[in-house]
């Protein structure tokens, strides 16, 4: 058999192969880069989608309104001329994320201090979970739990001899009292809320503490420190840009949710200074409200929309950032 | 040493609170499973998951058309979503890692990720809902993938980052090409990381209501239909709770019990995969 067939060297012919191959990878990898960078730019179109399309929404309430809009009391969505104002639901929103973190933050701070320095270590898996799976449980099952179990209980134990003991205390008697006492009412609001974002003080106040070089630990525990020197002398100034920043994400969340909050709170647009009076946050007007309302009325639904948005973006920015900032240190 | 003794009173009050606060926090999870079972585990039966969601003043009915709603704008929300979300992850901790953009991208997909949602709702209400004219599943579906992406790229960033760069530059050494490493060496080191994230994203959606309101809307009906208003079972939940109607009331209060259930599951689900993981 003598080699006529091949004319060709095969070296060749597999050098032409390779090539071919060569460049259809080539080709691939072009393609594949440029979907995940497509993607990767999409989370930033996403996120401009998002404040045009409230903006364009709340256009007509912008015109009609102005600024005034944010200082304004009444909410009149009924009458011939609409008057609308967002002070009602912005008071809502920040007293009930205000009071809610005065009562999370503290507890959060007390199960991150137990699970990192008191908890034997078989447990602190188990009940870290415990814990945070509060934040898998949906926000409108909170809302209906809320309603139905926690309110009844507070209003029977817990409202009505605050509300007695302090009926003569001037100042107090505005912050803590009612003409009625009901399960629908701002602190009620307060306290779901507060036990929402408990799972998330929580797991960020153990991150921060775990990232504590323990020789700074064992060398305060050295000179003979008790653990609650060590937890407020050396963790807690080591993690507080931390530990703020995990603060803030929470507040985030506090201010924006909704249906756990739209039940309980009532949305009633009025200003009298009692936590124990319904009250209205910018989502539960925007959820109780926004099916049933139309041109003016659904536009500053709309631009309350962009005010918490705006809110959000800005409280959970500076959180990001604090928290950017200890990673950094963390790292180096 | 009574300096010592006040020291060693402070520390054993504070340690005390701190034990109090740990039991307090986690007694509310079982507070809440336990009302869910009591109000809804009675009324959970067969007819739950095969018969309509009833009108008011009858009695009997279920919630299939609600499940089956929830769980098509889960599915095609998760379809959409994490697909897009593993893809900017994966610019963000390989083709991009050192690009100028990525600190920024990742600082939006973080605000993106906490940013309320039932904004969310009011951008495809515009987005979609206003030009199409009507409510429909494909809307509500849409809204659950938007909350959905920010979750995956976190995760598979994440995961991505902690593959050894050895893995990669023994593959880019035998002439393999970026995509190949990412897809033969890079996403099978994190494949159950990414997993986990995606899980933890269906979890989240799953339970969503606020974004569903102004997109999905509700619908009493069975609706197979992508371009209809379908019910889902949080907005279900969300109209029969507020009723007179008795039966309604207990629905609502299966169909909580049955959507707590699933999400709390998928979460440890998606924990102990991790956990699996982490003891490779």
């Amino acid at each position: 058999m003598a080699q006529v067939t091949t004319s060709r060297d095969p070296r060749e012919f597999i050098s032409a192969s390779r090539s071919k191959i060569l460049s259809s990878m080539a080709t691939g990898d072009r393609i594949f880069a440029f979907i995940t960078r497509a993607c990767a730019y999409g989370v930033f179109v996403l996120l401009l989608g998002i404040m045009i399309s409230l903006i364009m929404g709340a256009w007509p309430a912008i015109k009609t309104f102005g600024l005034e809009f944010l200082i304004t009391r009444r909410w009149a969505p009924q009458l011939d001329e609409p008057i609308l104002g967002a002070l009602a639901p912005i008071y809502g929103t920040l007293l009930t994320s205000f009071i809610a973190m005065l009562i999370a933050v503290p507890f959060g701070l007390g199960i991150a201090v137990f699970l990192t320095e008191l908890c034997p270590i078989p447990l602190r898996r188990p009940i870290r979970v415990a814990v945070e799976l509060l934040a898998g449980v949906p926000s409108i099952i909170y809302g209906m739990w809320g309603f139905f179990v926690l309110g009844p209980f507070l209003v029977h134990y817990v409202e009505p001899p605050i509300v007695w003991a302090v009926q003569d205390i001037p100042v107090l008697n505005i912050i803590f009292g009612a003409e009625m006492i009901s399960n629908i009412s701002l602190f009620n609001a307060s306290l779901v809320l507060a036990i929402m974002i408990l799972p998330f003080v929580t797991a960020i106040a153990v991150d921060v503490f775990s990232i504590v070089p323990p020789v700074l630990k064992e060398s305060a525990y050295g000179i003979g420190c008790t653990t609650w020197e060590v937890v407020t002398n050396v963790v807690v100034p080591y993690a507080r840009v931390g530990l703020v920043g995990g603060v803030m994400l929470a507040l985030g969340r506090a201010l924006g949710e909704t249906m756990a909050v739209t039940y309980i709170i009532g949305n009633s647009f009025k200003i009298d200074g009692s936590i124990f009076s319904p009250g209205t946050t910018i989502s539960a007007a925007i959820a109780s409200e926004f099916a049933e309302s139309s041109d003016l009325h659904r536009s500053a639904l709309m631009y309350l929309g962009l005010i918490l948005f705006i809110l959000t973006f800005l409280v959970l920015a500076a959180a990001r950032l604090m928290l950017m900032r200890l990673e950094k240190r963390a790292g180096a | 040493m009574s300096l010592y003794a006040s020291r060693r009173r402070s520390n054993f009050t504070a340690m005390t609170l701190c034990l109090i606060a740990t039991g307090i926090g986690i007694i509310w999870l079982f507070l809440i499973l336990f009302s869910l079972i009591l109000n809804g585990l009675p009324h959970l039966s067969f007819s739950t998951f095969v018969e309509m969601t009833p009108p008011p003043g009858e009695t009997g009915g279920g919630l299939a058309n609600s499940i089956f709603g929830t769980l098509l704008m889960t599915f095609l929300g998760v379809g959409v979503g994490a697909p897009i979300g593993v893809m900017a992850g994966t610019y963000l901790a390989e083709y991009g890692r050192y690009s100028k953009a990525t600190p920024a991208i990742r600082f939006i997909n973080d605000i993106l990720l906490s940013a309320p949602s039932i904004i969310i709702g009011l951008f495809i209400y515009g987005l979609v809902v206003l030009p199409m004219k009507n409510f429909s599943a494909l809307a509500g579906a849409l809204a659950l993938a938007v909350i959905v992406i920010p979750i995956v790229v976190r995760t598979t960033e994440d995961m991505l980052l902690l593959v050894p760069n050895t893995l990669r530059e023994a593959a880019s050494s035998m002439g393999l090409p970026r995509s190949h490493v990412v897809w033969h060496v890079a996403y099978r080191a994190a494949r159950a990381g990414i997993l986990t994230g995606i899980l933890l994203g269906v979890a989240r959606i799953a339970g969503e209501t606020a974004p569903l309101l102004f997109t999905a809307f509700s619908n009493n009906f069975w609706s197979a239909s992508l371009l209809k208003p379908i019910a889902s079972l949080p907005t279900t939940i969300n109209s029969f709770i507020n009723t007179p109607d008795a039966n309604m009331k207990e629905l609502a209060w299966t169909g909580a019990l049955i959507v707590t259930l699933a999400v709390l599951g998928l979460n440890i689900a998606a924990r102990v995969l991790g956990v699996a993981k982490k003891q490779q």
